[in-house]
């Protein structure tokens, strides 16, 4: 990460009510340039509300941010001219075509009739959108869409992006292009502020992330602090003789802690987040003579993140999103 | 998908990753568009929308016609004894409510718009605030055009002559269409203040129907109890459709005329501020 470079995104106390609600409660971000940051939570975390008063569109009741610099509510007008957002609506219009609407965002930042053309023939090029581009928004599937939402955002290329949940009902493929489009844009020198209720996304994309619930930050860091604050991997052996099983629960015990027995004879596990100390106590096992016949050891995953941060699992997530980390643990 | 029968590489349906990272450093932010550029691509919006759905010209072709037809024949004779006499009453002040009633569309086309992710991208562009609302009701004063000209056509098939011709016409229907513009904004207030594209509708129609009918557009006021003809006389409906008439018969009052731009001046000065705060606030 770049420490030293400027905070793209500054936000002090942030607070916003609707009604009786209170949506954000004191949130503090520091996001770094050229990083992508996560903003992770579950549904009605507060998530979106941030990114609205960050991308001017609310007005904080309380607290302050300064976003590339400019505070949001006294130089709104800054802000706009150097962010851009994809909304977690698609904020394409679904009654123009996907040329159309690159045109009318080319022609509303300041393109001349000719170069918005050119600029949108480019982008659809380059999105895999040209065949689409004759077709209404609202036939588009999905994956289309969003393509066309995150081409839409780059019409004119903004310093900082903020992309509210960018794959949310998106298949497997087509959240694997999304992701593969947000490296290119982070490669090629965006900030960018992403909101994700999908703890793989999170961590599959982010260097920094703030996992947010109830309206307040809860945690923050990179992903591999988050998983290590919570500590809870584990390593798995499977002997080739049940019989040993005692034998190894010793060398375990002495090695790593507290011991599980697993419903099959022959399996026993350990908590464990220390790769070396779970090398050493396999060493151990095979030095007196435990035959394995085989190991695993597992990160925790940022599912696991969030329940022992919350007290509560990420809903959702069970819905639809594979994640491969869960897997494996069910083993 | 089918698979492409030439012998050329189908296009590919991904991202190209390189093509991306290469599209995104081939521009240089160009300086801010206009205020008027920016309505007018608004405008260019609209006008789309329109060719894409022609059928949303619909409301605006079939309701005048028959409003032609249903007052003039339906109630002409009843009224002014005979319909070709009544004819020459009614179509300045028909064009006059069937463009005033399209007015309202625009407050619920636009609480439509609302509920769509797209109006967060566009309060978040650096662009002259009020510039979506202007471009929509500019375009939307091409459909307030093409009502007009359907009932000035309709109403030369049906008999119909004006007196200071195609220019007086042309005249009336000008006048109608910039104070419906002005008209619209407080129904794209409403548009912003209520929840649903119904709750615009009936509120809206709540407002113009009686207003629309407690003027002269219909009847001599004349006819009407005294209270009744004190209200009609000083409505702007009634100084509008006199104000029409007389155009189109080239006998306007430039009084008239006065007052009719004056009443479209205030209605915008109030409302179109209010309708940009609340759009803004969203
Ligand atoms: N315009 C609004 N009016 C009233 N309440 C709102 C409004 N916007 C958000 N809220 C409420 O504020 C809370 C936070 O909502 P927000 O949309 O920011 O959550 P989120 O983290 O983006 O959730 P999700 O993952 O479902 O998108 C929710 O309880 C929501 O109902
Ligand atoms: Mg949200």
């Amino acid at each position: 990460m770049t420490a030293h470079s400027p905070l793209a995104i500054e936000a002090n106390g942030l607070v916003k009510s609707f009604g009786e609600t209170l949506a954000v409660d004191g949130v503090d971000l520091a996001v770094p340039s050229n990083s992508v940051y996560g903003m992770l939570g579950p549904n009605g975390a507060g998530k979106t509300t941030v990114i609205r008063m960050l991308a001017t569109l609310i007005r904080p009741d309380a607290g302050s941010a300064r976003v590339l610099g400019h505070d949001i509510v006294k130089e709104a007008d800054a802000v706009r001219s150097a962010v851009s957002l994809t909304g977690q609506l698609a904020s394409v219009d679904e009654d123009l075509t996907g040329r159309e609407n690159l045109i009318l965002l080319g022609r509303l930042l300041g393109l001349k009739r000719a170069a918005a053309k050119e600029r949108s023939a480019e982008l659809l090029e380059a999105f895999g959108l040209s065949e689409a581009a004759t077709r209404l928004v609202k036939n588009y599937s999905g994956g289309i869409r969003r393509r066309l939402d995150i081409a839409a955002s780059i019409v004119v290329t903004p310093k900082l992006m903020f992309l509210d949940e960018p794959t949310t009902g998106l298949d497997p493929r087509s959240r694997n292009q999304v992701w593969g489009i947000i490296r290119a844009l982070v490669e090629a020198g965006t900030t960018i502020l992403l909101c994700t209720q999908y703890l793989e996304e999170a961590d599959q994309l982010a260097d920094g992330i703030a996992v947010i619930d109830h309206g307040k930050v809860i945690a923050e860091g990179t992903p591999g602090q988050l998983k290590a604050s919570v500590g809870s991997g584990a390593l798995h052996v499977r002997l080739l003789d049940p019989d040993q099983r005692p034998q190894a629960e010793r060398v375990l015990q002495q090695g790593l802690g507290d011991v599980n027995l697993a419903t099959d004879p022959a399996a026993l596990w350990a908590s464990c987040s220390d790769a070396d100390r779970a090398a050493e106590t396999l060493a151990e096992l095979t030095r007196v003579g435990v035959r394995i016949a085989d190991f695993s050891l597992d990160q925790p995953s940022l599912d696991e993140v969030f329940l022992a941060l919350t007290g509560h699992p990420a809903e959702e997530v069970s819905a639809g999103q594979p994640n491969a980390l869960e897997e494996e643990q069910t083993a | 998908m089918s698979i492409n029968p030439t012998t050329q590489a189908a296009p590919s349906p991904a991202a190209d990753e390189a093509a991306v990272r290469k599209a995104i450093s081939s521009i240089s932010r160009p300086p801010k568009a206009s205020a008027l550029s920016a309505a007018l691509t608004f405008g260019w919006r609209g006008m789309l929308k329109v060719k894409h759905v022609p059928e949303q010209l619909l409301d605006v072709t079939i309701t005048p016609v028959m409003f032609v037809l249903m007052f003039t024949y339906l109630f002409g004779g009843a009224i002014a004894g005979s319909t070709g006499e009544y004819l020459d009453y009614i179509l300045p002040g028909i064009l006059v409510m069937s463009v005033l009633f399209t007015t309202v569309y625009s407050g619920v086309a636009l609480n439509t718009d609302l509920t769509k992710g797209v109006v967060d991208r566009f309060r978040s562009l650096p662009i002259w605030r009020p510039a979506p609302l202007v471009g929509s009701l500019l375009g939307d004063s091409v459909r307030y055009v093409l009502a007009g000209t359907v009932i000035i056509v309709l109403g030369v098939i049906l008999g119909y002559r004006p007196g200071a011709g195609i220019g007086g016409a042309i005249a009336a229907l000008a006048l109608v269409v910039l104070f419906s513009f002005a008209l619209s904004w407080v129904f794209t207030t409403l548009g912003l203040l209520l929840r649903s594209p119904n709750a615009v509708m009936n509120a809206g129609f709540m407002g113009i129907f009686p207003l629309t009918f407690l003027s002269n557009v219909f009847v001599d006021p004349r006819t009407l109890p005294p209270v009744l003809e004190a209200f009609v006389d000083v409505n702007p409906i009634s100084i509008l459709a006199t104000a029409s008439r007389g155009l189109m018969e080239g006998n306007a009052e430039a009084g008239d005329i006065a007052i009719v731009l004056t009443v479209a001046v205030a209605l915008t000065a109030v409302f179109a501020p209010l309708t940009t705060r609340l759009y803004r606030k969203g």
